[in-house]
């Protein structure tokens, strides 16, 4: 049962996987028209998490180290993209952390090219086996509650349930299932994949969520920069409005023929 | 993990004055929530609340039909024996009460068996005092074995077990505990049950726990109102049931709100609760708890039992006796509590088709 | 010699170490991370650590992705 107890927006703080956040923003550096446009949606959205990917050198092009254009106090959140199974993820996380750039990794096991949608079972295999060699673990899944408690007790950092397919940019199609997990689960829940607009990112930090991880939607827009910030402001809002708690949105009232009426025939005849 | 560090956590929670500072609105916001939290079960609870009961009636009789139907469940208790070690103050099975103790043999048990299961009903309460070596586990694993013939479900209100006998008794085919703590008030507790095993508190709230943990399909849990304060007893109630399902979700977990009526010897409630305050502890459930069952006895009165009957009541008694073989046995045998809602099941059935509610004789069975 | 170095097979005429193969190649060895045969071998032994035939070689580095 997760209970918030009263927080102002300064006292909230995003403690997840040993680190303290002051942004619940996390973004990606996938899908840019160019990299060298990185630093600058680092520093204007705020965004203290930042995610990459593990690839083969291609010897005969050089291209552009990403690294270089991540600002040395980002939190590197490498992802297991490629793997399409548990063994194949706890290989790339291995290789990942080698890199030096801490422990902590993203799980996404996908065998499914067509929606890249995550392999649950996998994806718990495989935190089970690298949460027992110290590295904070945030796996990709399906909002489905059965696969978040076994993350969670495999030891998982947080999990990351996907609002939509990546890459639809369709918002949060998976709202109720996620809302399920915002209450059931005790552990960080960052809304991952399908978040399209500012918008999105906002509902989905109203509804409870303590992140969002939004690549696609800044990587392609036509101004990345302003939409990182404009993210940026989603985030904080939506944050800010669930704090502050819900207003009414439904009336429950007196109605013509009472339910309760036959207990002031009671209190007459007393 | 026990419950009890769930409990400790609200131990000194200091809820009578706290809920004298709830007004009207807080009230009103809570109702219009889609997942309301503990602090707004409270609202629900307060004296304030009891000026905005039709709106929380309206949205508990919505929640109960959308997720258990126009159906209520019905059951009849049977008193196996009533032989008891204890010497609870408020019981009428109570040690030191002069009354005549029977216990039913297997003749008698399965005469009784096919009296009521003429009535149509399936689910079966079976009851015992506190009396391990006579109302023994292998006493119960047999009567088990003989109403496995007549009923579809057997759920137990006896005496607390340890994990290995509520398994024992899963295997005879018994699928529900019901337990009540009586009170969680500590030292009231301690006061009310001043001799006999049940006096251990803890053993007694860690009951429905390991009914889970052994494989109990239901889970019924409640305390007697009018012991203590009831805001303070459904509180705890709420918070037990509420932490039994996130500990163990495939158990079904309800509630009960047995309300202290008097049997011959009389204990007289401390805080006695109105029909008023039963009406709100329903709707606050339901309210907090959309999923957890609430049932209702022949404590209460047929006039009563009607009209809550859609605010989000989903079992209850019919066709009662609290006497052991008080269905069939000729000679009468003290009851533990005045039956007040006296009606036959045909009778009750009758009414509930009236009233467009679906009697379920029958919910589950064990295959 | 024969090496496969991600995936590619590569014939070698003489010994050399990783250290080697990464400077020839102007890649910075503190920009990837390298696996032979299975096992990741730590910076510091880049220096030290040579090719030999039928070696499988994986050299990786970050690159974008979400």
């Amino acid at each position: 049962m997760k209970e918030h107890h009263a927080k102002t927006i300064d006292n909230d703080l995003f403690e997840v996987g040993g680190k303290i956040l002051t942004s619940r923003l996390f973004i990606g550096t996938g899908k840019y028209a160019s990299d060298d446009i990185i630093p600058q949606v680092c520093k204007h959205s705020g965004a203290c998490v930042i995610t990459v990917a593990l690839r083969r050198v291609d010897f005969h092009s050089k291209t552009d180290n990403v690294m270089q254009h991540i600002p040395e106090h980002m939190q590197l959140m490498p992802n297991t993209s490629g793997a399409r199974n548990a063994d194949e993820a706890v290989r790339i996380a291995r290789l990942a952390r080698a890199m030096g750039c801490g422990n902590w990794i993203k799980i996404e096991v996908i065998t499914d090219n067509r929606y890249l949608l995550p392999d649950g079972y996998e994806t718990v295999k495989a935190t089970e086996i690298l949460v027992r060699e110290n590295f904070s673990v945030f796996p990709y899944i399906n909002p489905d509650l059965y696969v978040a408690r076994d993350l969670v007790n495999a030891g998982a950092s947080a999990i990351m349930p996907l609002g939509a397919p990546i890459g639809t940019n369709r918002g949060i199609r998976t709202e109720e299932m996620i809302h399920i997990l915002i209450e059931e689960i005790d552990i960080p829940v960052i809304v991952d994949a399908g978040i399209g607009k500012p918008s999105h990112a906002c509902q989905a930090m109203e509804s409870g969520a303590d992140a969002c991880l939004v690549n696609t939607a800044i990587a392609t827009s036509d101004n990345p920069v302003l939409m990182g910030e404009a993210f940026a402001d989603a985030v904080h809002s939506g944050r800010k409005a669930y704090l502050a708690g819900q207003a009414v949105t439904q009336q429950w009232a007196s109605a013509s023929s009472p339910l309760t009426g036959f207990l002031s025939s009671l209190e007459k005849n007393s | 993990m026990s419950f009890y560090s769930e409990y400790i956590k609200y131990k000194n929670f200091d809820l009578l004055p706290m809920m004298e500072s709830i007004n009207k609105n807080d009230v009103q916001r809570a109702i219009q929530k889609n997942r309301p939290s503990i602090k707004d079960f409270v609202t629900f609870i307060s004296p304030s609340a009891q000026h905005l009961l039709e709106p929380m009636a309206q949205k508990a009789q919505d929640i109960k039909k959308r997720y258990f139907g126009n159906t209520i469940q019905l059951f009849t208790p049977m008193y196996l024996s009533n032989y008891c070690i204890n010497h609870c103050l408020y019981c009428g099975f109570n040690h030191n009460v002069k009354m005549t103790r029977y216990q039913m043999n297997e003749k008698e048990i399965e005469q009784e068996a096919s009296t009521i299961s003429k009535t149509g009903l399936k689910h079966i309460l079976i009851l015992t005092g506190d009396a391990p070596s006579i109302a023994s586990i292998d006493y119960l694993e047999n009567c088990c074995h003989l109403l496995k013939k007549f009923f579809s479900s057997i759920s137990i209100e006896i005496y607390a077990l340890e994990t290995n006998e509520y398994q024992r008794l899963i295997d005879a085919g018994v699928d529900g505990l019901t337990i009540y703590q009586e009170t969680y008030h500590e030292n009231l507790y301690k006061e009310l049950h001043p001799k006999g095993p049940k006096k251990n508190y803890r053993f007694r709230l860690d009951s429905p726990q390991r009914g889970a943990i052994a494989g109990m399909r239901n889970v019924n849990i409640g305390a007697l109102l009018g012991l203590d304060f009831w805001q303070r007893d459904i509180f705890y109630t709420v918070l037990h049931a509420a932490w039994l399902e996130s500990m163990y979700p495939e158990t079904e977990i309800s509630i009960s709100l047995p309300r202290l009526r008097p049997y011959d010897g009389c204990y007289i409630p401390k805080h006695p609760v109105s029909d008023k305050e039963m009406v709100q502890m329903i709707c606050a459930i339901r309210l907090f708890l959309p999923r957890c069952g609430i049932t209702i006895s022949t404590r209460e009165n047929e006039w009563f039992r009607n009209n809550i009957l859609t605010l989000g009541v989903t079992k209850m008694s019919a066709g009662s006796s609290t006497a052991v073989g008080g269905h069939t046995i000729k000679e009468h045998h003290h009851s533990q509590f005045e039956i007040s809602d006296k009606r036959s099941v045909e009778e009750m059935v009758h009414y509930l088709k009236q009233v467009n509610i679906q009697p379920l004789y029958k919910d589950w069975e064990q295959f | 010699m024969l090496v496969t170095i991600n995936g590619e097979d590569i014939h070698f005429s003489k010994s050399l170490t990783i250290s080697d193969f990464l400077k020839e190649k102007d890649i910075a060895s503190d920009t990837v991370v390298v696996e032979l045969n299975r096992q990741i071998i730590p910076t510091e032994a880049y220096e030290n650590t040579f090719f030999n035939d039928k070696d499988s070689l994986e050299i990786l580095r970050f690159v974008g992705g979400g």
